[in-house]
Formats: C-alpha cells, sequence, structure tokens
C-alpha cells in the first residue's frame, strides 16, 4: 500500500494541485502551488519547507560503529565527529558507486545515514561483527528540509541553537517542546536545513516551523521544485545521473567516484581500506562530471531559424541527452537538463571525456526542435552552477 | 578624480545604466552622471517608512530585452525576476475574474463569465505571441533612418522589407491594426465578457492620454503585450526588491565592467566645439571631457536644454516641440497594517499576488478618459495595483505591506486647477476607488504616498510626467522616434548620442534604447 508521510495530514491540506510524486513508497506532493515558480522563488527568495521523509534512514550504533563505517563507506567516517553530518559515498568492491546519502553523527557510537534506496541488506552483508547494530528506522522519523536564504531566521525563531549551526553541523535539540535532530544539510545548494522529528512529533514541527515562517516568505515545496535546485546546485540524483552498480548491467552504466566529480572524498583511497578502495586506487577515470551551460543566443537562434520562439521550460528533464566534440561526432552525454529561472540559462549535469572537462571548452549538446535533433552550443562550466556564499557562510 | 572619459552618460535611469554597462564592457573609460543621490531614474524602490519599500514610480517588469541579461551577465550581479502568479479583476457587482498560473484553470474562470471568451482568449494570446514573435527582430535592432540616401540605409530597409515580407498576411494584417487601431476594437473582435475586454484593455491605456477606444491604443496593447518572461510573451514579473532592485543590479554589472557611476551629479550643458561634443558642465561649476557624450534624459532636455537649440537644424528642433508628452498617470502608494478584505473572496490573499486591475468595463475606463480629455483627473480613476510584499519578503516587516497603486487618469495638463493644490483631493479620490471595492481599506492605511505627474516630472525629470519620455503614438515610434532622421540615436552634433526612453524601441523598463545606442556608438568608433 502507498505509504504516507508522518506529515500527510499538513501536507495534503495544503498541496492545492492535488499532484503527487510516488517517491520510495510514499505520496509526496509533486507541487502544491499552481505556480511552480512560485514555489521555486520562495526557495531562492524567502524560505522552502520540503517533506523530505520517503527517505530511507538507518541507524548505525555500536562500539565499532565508527570503525565499521570507516570500512563501508567510501568517505572516511572517523572524520565525522559527534554533531557533525557528512555527505559520502559507498562503492562496491570493483570501485563503482552503490549509492550516496547524508551520514549523521549523533553520538560517539550513533549515526544516523539516508539513502534514496533500500540499502539495508547490502548493509548487513558487510557486517562482520555483533559490535555493530544496523537498524532501518525510516518510519521512525518524518524529515522537513527548511531551505532558502530565510531559512536561519526562520529557525532562529523556534530553535535558536540550531539556527546557529555551521555548514554540516548538527545538533540535538528541542522545536515545539519535541526532540529533534537538525543537520546544515540540505539538497537545494541554498542556506538550509533538515530536521529530524519523531514521527509522533512530526505535526507538531511542521506546525511551528510554518508558524515561524509566516510573513517571511516561507512556502512548502515539492518534488518539481525539488529537482529543479538540485540541478542548480549541482547535486546528483540515483537512478537519474548514475545507476547504482548493484543494477548495472553493464560498465558502461557504472560511475566510479572520480567520474561523478566525487573524486576528493577517495583521495586517501591509497592509504585507507573500505570497500572498493584498491579499485580506486588505481583506476583512471573515462568520464568528468561536468555542468553544461547551454548558450542563450545560439538556442534563441536554432528556434528562430525555425520559426518559433525558443522554449525556457524550468521542468527538468531528466534522461540522458548526447554531448558532441567540436567535429559533431559525440563524446559524451548529459543526464539532467533544465531552464534554470534565476540563471536565466539552460543548463545540464554531463560527463564528458577527461581532455574535453576544461571550464570554457565547448560543446554541442543535442536538444529536439520540430523533432529535429540540433546540436545547440554549450559550454562546459564549473559546478554548482548556482553557489551562494549563504550555502556555506 | 578623473576629467577626461572616453564616455559620459548624462542620467543614471535605466537606459543610462544600461548604455554605460556596454560602454564599460567594450573598453571604453566611462562615466555615469545622475542628479540625484540614488541611481534608477524612474526605477527606484524607496524605504519611505522604516521596513517599507515602496516601488515609487515603475513597480513591475516585462519588457527588459532578454540579451541584456545575458550579455551584462546580470544573475551574477542579483537579477531575480519574481513572475506574478495571479491577475485579479474586481467588478463593480462583487463578482470578479481571477487568472492564475495555470492556463486550463483559467478556462473555467474565464467560463463563469462567457464560455466562448474561454476558448477565445487561447487563441487571441497565440495571436499577440505571433504577432510579437514577428516584430521582435524590429524591436531588438537599430530601425533603418528614412531620411538617408546612404547605401547602407537602403540596405536596412531593404532587410526590413524582406522581414515582413517573409510574414504571413494575417500575421501582418493583424499587426496593422494594433499599430492603428483602438483596444476596444480589436478586443471587441475576440470576446463579449466585458471583464476580460476590460482587463485586457487596460494595458492599452497604460501610460497614454487615450481611451480604450481612441485608435492608437492598439499599439500600447500590443506594446505592453510584447514583454516576456522565461520565454513566455505576455508575462509580468516583479524584480526582488522593486525595480530600485533590478537597478541596482544594473549599477553593479556596469560598475564591474568598469563604468564608474557618480551621483549628485547634475548635467547642466553638453559642450561642444565646431559641432562635436567635448564634455558636459556640472551645475557645480566642473567641466569634464569626453569624446562621447549620451543623454539618457528624454528627447526635450535631450535636444532643447543641454544643447544650444540653435546648434540643431530647425526641422529637428520643431519635431522636438511638437513631440507629445502630455503625462497622464499618477501614483499613490500605501503601507499597510495588513491584507485588504474582498468580499466575495474573504478568506483569501492569493488573489494579490499579482495586478490588481480596477477598471471594470470598457466604458468604465473610457469614462475615466472622458474627465482627462477635459483637464480633470478621473472622478472613478482606473488603478493598477500591486502588493510586492505578499511574494517578496524583503518589501515590508512580517504581516504588513506595501501597495502600489497606478493611476489613470491624471492629467498633467489640469484645466482648473495644479497639481499641489489638488494632491490629496486626487487621493482620497483614489483611496475612496479601492475602499469601495475593499471595505476596510483606509483602517489598514499606516501611510500613504502621492506621485502627481508634476512630481514624476519634478523628481524624476521626464517632461510633463510622461512615463514613457514621449507618447507612444504612431507617429512618435520606430523612423520617428523622436524625430524623423534622428531615429538612430546619434543626433546632429558629431558625438552627441542619445540613449532614453524617448529613442526606439521606447519606454518601460526595457533597456533597449540603452543596448541599441551602445551598439551604434561602438559601431562609429570603428
Amino acid at each position: 500500500m502507498l505509504q504516507r508521510t508522518p506529515f500527510h495530514e499538513r501536507t495534503a491540506a495544503l498541496n492545492q494541485t492535488m499532484l503527487w510524486r510516488h517517491w520510495a513508497g510514499h505520496a509526496v506532493p509533486d507541487r502544491y502551488q499552481m505556480s511552480t515558480k512560485r514555489e521555486y522563488y520562495a526557495v531562492r527568495n524567502g524560505a522552502g519547507l520540503l517533506d523530505t521523509s520517503p527517505l530511507y534512514k538507518y541507524r548505525i550504533s555500536g562500539p565499532e560503529a565508527e570503525s565499521w563505517l570507516a570500512g563501508v563507506l567510501a568517505r572516511d567516517a572517523r572524520r565525522c565527529r559527534v554533531d557533525q553530518a557528512q555527505y559520502t559515498l559507498w562503492c562496491d568492491e570493483r570501485g563503482f558507486v552503490i549509492e550516496d546519502g547524508v551520514l549523521v553523527r549523533t553520538a560517539p557510537d550513533e549515526f544516523l545515514l539516508t539513502s534514496a534506496e533500500p540499502n539495508l541488506a547490502w548493509f548487513d552483508g558487510l557486517r562482520t561483527t555483533e559490535r555493530v547494530e544496523i537498524s532501518d528506522v525510516s518510519a521512525d522519523y518524518g524529515i522537513l528540509a527548511l531551505q532558502g536564504p530565510r531559512a536561519r531566521e526562520i529557525l532562529a525563531e523556534v530553535a535558536p541553537d540550531a539556527a546557529a549551526l555551521p555548514y554540516f553541523g548538527a545538533v540535538h535539540t528541542k522545536l515545539a517542546d519535541a526532540a529533534v535532530v537538525v543537520t546544515r544539510t540540505g539538497y537545494t545548494g541554498d542556506l538550509g536545513y533538515e530536521v529530524w522529528a519523531r514521527a509522533h512529533d512530526a505535526l507538531a514541527v511542521w506546525d511551528a516551523l510554518v508558524a515561524a515562517g509566516e510573513g517571511r516568505g516561507l512556502l512548502p515545496y515539492g518534488s518539481a521544485v525539488l529537482h529543479l535546485a538540485r540541478i542548480e546546485a549541482g547535486m546528483l540524483l540515483v537512478d537519474v545521473d548514475y545507476r547504482p552498480s548493484r543494477y548495472a548491467w553493464t560498465d558502461e552504466q557504472r560511475a566510479t567516484p572520480a567520474e561523478l566529480g566525487l573524486g576528493w572524498m577517495v583521495r586517501d583511497a591509497a592509504e585507507r581500506r573500505f570497500v572498493g578502495s584498491v579499485a580506486i586506487a588505481t583506476a583512471t577515470a573515462r568520464w568528468r562530471q561536468v555542468g553544461l551551460t547551454v548558450d542563450w543566443a545560439d538556442h534563441q537562434r536554432v528556434h528562430r531559424e525555425r520559426g518559433q520562439p525558443a522554449p525556457e521550460d524550468h521542468t527538468p528533464v531528466e534522461e540522458a541527452m548526447a554531448v558532441y566534440g567540436r567535429r559533431g561526432d559525440q563524446v559524451g552525454f548529459a543526464t539532467s537538463f533544465a531552464f534554470s529561472p534565476l540563471l536565466k540559462q539552460h543548463v545540464a549535469l554531463a560527463r564528458v571525456p577527461v581532455h574535453l572537462a576544461k571550464v570554457g571548452t565547448p560543446v554541442g549538446l543535442e536538444i529536439l526542435v520540430d523533432h529535429l535533433p540540433v546540436a545547440v552550443a554549450a559550454t562546459v562550466t564549473r559546478l554548482p552552477f548556482f553557489d551562494p556564499e549563504r550555502r556555506t557562510a | 578624480m578623473k576629467r577626461r572619459y572616453d564616455a559620459i552618460v548624462i542620467g543614471g535611469g535605466h537606459n543610462g545604466l544600461v548604455n554605460g554597462a556596454y560602454l564599460a564592457k567594450a573598453g571604453l573609460s566611462t562615466l555615469i552622471l545622475e542628479r540625484r543621490d540614488v541611481v534608477g531614474g524612474a526605477a527606484i524602490t524607496e524605504e519611505v517608512i522604516p521596513g517599507f519599500h515602496f516601488t515609487t514610480f515603475s513597480y513591475a517588469l516585462s519588457l527588459l530585452r532578454p540579451q541584456i541579461i545575458h550579455e551584462l551577465e546580470l544573475p551574477k550581479f542579483g537579477f531575480m525576476t519574481l513572475p506574478m502568479p495571479a491577475n485579479f479583476a474586481p467588478m463593480e457587482n462583487g463578482d470578479y475574474l481571477l487568472l492564475g498560473a495555470d492556463d486550463e484553470q483559467n478556462h473555467h474562470e474565464i467560463a463563469r463569465h462567457s464560455p466562448h471568451d474561454a476558448d477565445a482568449l487561447a487563441s487571441y494570446d497565440h495571436l499577440v505571441a505571433t504577432v510579437s514573435h514577428a516584430i521582435k527582430p524590429l524591436v531588438d535592432s537599430v530601425p533603418p533612418n528614412l531620411a538617408s540616401k546612404d547605401p547602407d540605409e537602403l540596405a536596412r530597409l531593404a532587410e526590413l522589407g524582406a522581414h515582413l515580407r517573409s510574414l504571413d498576411a494575417g500575421t501582418l494584417h493583424a499587426l496593422a491594426r494594433f499599430l492603428t487601431g483602438s483596444a476596444a476594437d480589436i478586443l471587441d473582435d475576440h470576446f463579449e465578457a466585458d471583464i476580460l475586454k476590460a482587463l485586457l484593455a487596460s494595458s492599452g491605456i497604460i501610460g497614454s492620454k487615450l481611451g480604450p477606444r481612441s485608435p492608437g491604443s492598439g499599439l500600447v496593447m500590443l506594446y505592453h503585450s510584447m514583454g516576456e518572461h522565461d520565454g513566455v510573451f505576455h508575462r509580468w514579473a516583479f524584480h526582488k526588491g522593486g525595480n530600485g532592485g533590478f537597478t541596482q543590479v544594473l549599477a553593479r554589472a556596469a560598475a564591474a565592467f568598469g563604468a564608474e557611476i557618480r551621483t549628485g551629479a547634475a548635467v547642466t550643458d553638453v559642450l561642444t566645439s565646431n559641432g562635436r561634443a567635448t564634455g558636459v558642465a556640472l551645475d557645480d561649476g566642473n567641466e569634464l571631457e569626453a569624446g562621447v557624450v549620451v543623454s539618457a534624459l528624454d528627447p526635450r532636455r535631450t535636444f532643447l536644454e543641454l544643447v544650444d537649440p540653435r546648434e540643431l537644424p530647425t526641422d529637428l528642433v520643431d519635431a522636438i516641440q511638437r513631440m507629445k508628452f502630455d503625462g497622464t498617470s499618477a501614483k499613490v502608494n500605501f503601507a499597510l497594517d495588513g491584507l485588504p478584505t474582498y468580499p466575495a473572496l474573504a478568506g483569501r490573499t492569493d488573489q494579490y499576488q499579482g495586478f490588481i486591475n480596477i477598471g471594470p468595463t470598457i466604458d468604465y475606463l473610457e469614462r475615466a478618459f472622458d474627465d482627462a480629455k477635459y483637464g480633470r483627473y478621473s472622478r472613478h480613476p482606473y488603478i493598477d495595483a500591486c502588493i510586492q510584499s505578499t511574494i517578496d519578503p524583503g518589501m515590508a516587516p512580517p504581516g504588513k505591506h506595501v501597495m502600489s497603486c497606478f493611476v489613470q487618469y491624471a492629467p498633467y495638463h489640469l484645466a482648473e486647477s495644479d497639481w499641489d493644490t489638488i494632491r490629496d483631493e486626487f487621493a482620497d479620490t483614489v483611496q475612496a476607488a479601492l475602499e469601495s471595492h475593499f471595505p476596510g481599506f483606509g483602517d489598514l492605511v499606516l501611510h500613504r504616498q502621492v506621485v502627481t505627474p508634476l512630481d514624476i516630472e519634478r523628481t524624476v525629470g521626464l517632461s510633463e510626467g510622461n512615463i514613457f519620455a514621449g507618447e507612444f503614438l504612431a507617429p512618435q515610434m520606430y523612423f520617428f522616434r523622436p524625430a524623423p532622421g534622428w531615429n538612430q540615436y546619434r543626433t546632429p552634433i558629431a558625438g552627441y548620442y542619445q540613449c532614453g526612453s524617448g529613442t526606439h524601441p521606447g519606454g518601460c523598463v526595457m533597456g533597449g534604447p540603452g543596448r541599441l545606442a551602445a551598439q551604434q556608438i561602438l559601431g562609429d568608433r570603428r
């Protein structure tokens, strides 16, 4: 049966569109407002509130939790101190990425880990000692992402110690008399927080945040805006930008951390032992993860030449598109594409060969104009496309 | 302080800033001079009382040429447009037309008033988009000079002919109707519901001394419809922080490209020698030198005040003296303690997230115009209101709001009084019109700002308070803006150029004149 999140009562009442998306077996609003951009600009100019509860959540605890995680996750979990969070990956023994998620250390011997897809059996299979426990706590918590330039000001009204968190900090605190864990994390590339509330406290936490956001431009936002914002933020989405190694048919579908632009997590692979480290330490990257920015004038031109205005649609296209080199030969592929309402440009997340990954390299990106393929001029761009100082400040 | 520049731009309104930014980007040492202590001209946001940010004059964005966003890299400098998700038109009987972001939902809302119109709006919108797309290349290029026999100009004229010939006859005919007809005639062809016609016709009278039944209001209506947002025609947005937020973005871009901006610097004269511009004189007695001097002021100031008209050809001086300004617009802006209540939508406030159009019938608008014909302000005024704070939280303190009301008609030339005498009486009339739609409105008012056409002229410098720097009449557009033979940003004085809204394509926060003038200036230097 389709699951409801702990916030469902509130999100359902606010969803003016009655559009829902299925996410990990849960119903979540695709968008609340008739105007997606209204919701989008709440995130970029005020604040947005996202029910991100469908994420899988695991608690990893016990005296050897830290050392076990250090051997399982690609990024060094020992560097994640108490009251810190860490964006991380896990790989298979061949060094291909299985998934990414956020690790939160809530105590010396307790961690919480999110993932978009189920991974419990994978982790269980790597458990070799009773001194580590892994439990699926997905249904125990609701998570709210509070994102946008006014997120701090709103959170300060109800949880001042959480509002003061540094980037990727975490804290146990109280919000609306409920015990919560707040992290300074998010999936929008903006200033933002994520609030873990016990399922039975979820509605009270929602209500307190909404009340604090009154008059401060706070709106709930749904998956449509989330997917747009994450492209601007250069953040990868499993099954869109990469395929989990466990479910790939060919190595062409697989990617290593370096090929996803996340090589910085595993730079010390030769000195550490973790699943995939041996392969990673010696692997040569086939691709580089890059941003592509479509040339606005050329995009206008290819449409005007066919007698039509150029569409500037913010709806993300999350499927493969061909990337061409100077001679018109295909050199790479884009995985996510959208018109950014903020940057006023079409942008894409793409993988190109290492020699074409230099910022400023001109390429062609295939779009359809009147059902005919056209290579529109684009430029390799540093990720993230959108990176305001407030994100980390 | 530097005294010699490659280029000096007179006037820090949005066109002056755009022009200066392009010149600086091309490598010219550029100085932008603004008389007031804030740049932006008529596109400014002012904190009139603490926490309340008023868009004193212009209040929305649509016609800004998208090339400018890209060529001046405006997103880097904080450019952020907030599209309006609603368009609300109250009616005299207490009903309303409320259009939103979803076309299919709008269909059902319009069908309450006319099932026919619900479908007709889609085809009308497509027609407007088709015509707008067809003329966009003309809007975004320097128009041909009919007075010139230069082969390049003849080629340009031929290009224009070829472009028009490439359009199908239906599009061309629709264009001709827009350019010459009345808004009411055109809308009568498509629609039957008065509320929808009045809502659309209102953009045919904005800024103009025309009623919806006046020939020529079609041109104004088309002009306003050409605006686009993210590739869609006929869409409007606020800029974050109001239009002053936008001109601050332009100022940051101009400065980043190397332009120097000086405020509190009023230019009294353009200095010339042997028919060439050599610099400017400031009202503090200082003189600055430049080989290129660009006036972003309106044509009257550009040709009759900044230079000695005796240096100019008589036919040009005549044309500028005959150019019609005749401002008819005013603003009344409010700081509000909360959002107004519309009885038929009691408990709802989403209707206030875009334009609020007080002008329920074509007759209402035409009668409002009737007053103006005889030199009176409208007893029942047309009001284009908006409450930007509903979607932009930085505009007012939490729970409070700012309401901008653009009001017509408020003729600059009053028959029986003067604006300083009747400003409060006028504002009371506007407030009474709001009270009649939103009972209890007066109790919400924390502060009221009245901006008469005379205030516009005195504060911003727009002659006769005309918001377009010269009316949008066919004989004052394209080939003839601001005068025949002088529609290409040059003037008879070598090195002296014009880049204000009085040049092609025209007014609104568009930036087209500033951009095209820069193209011309840079082309002439090569």
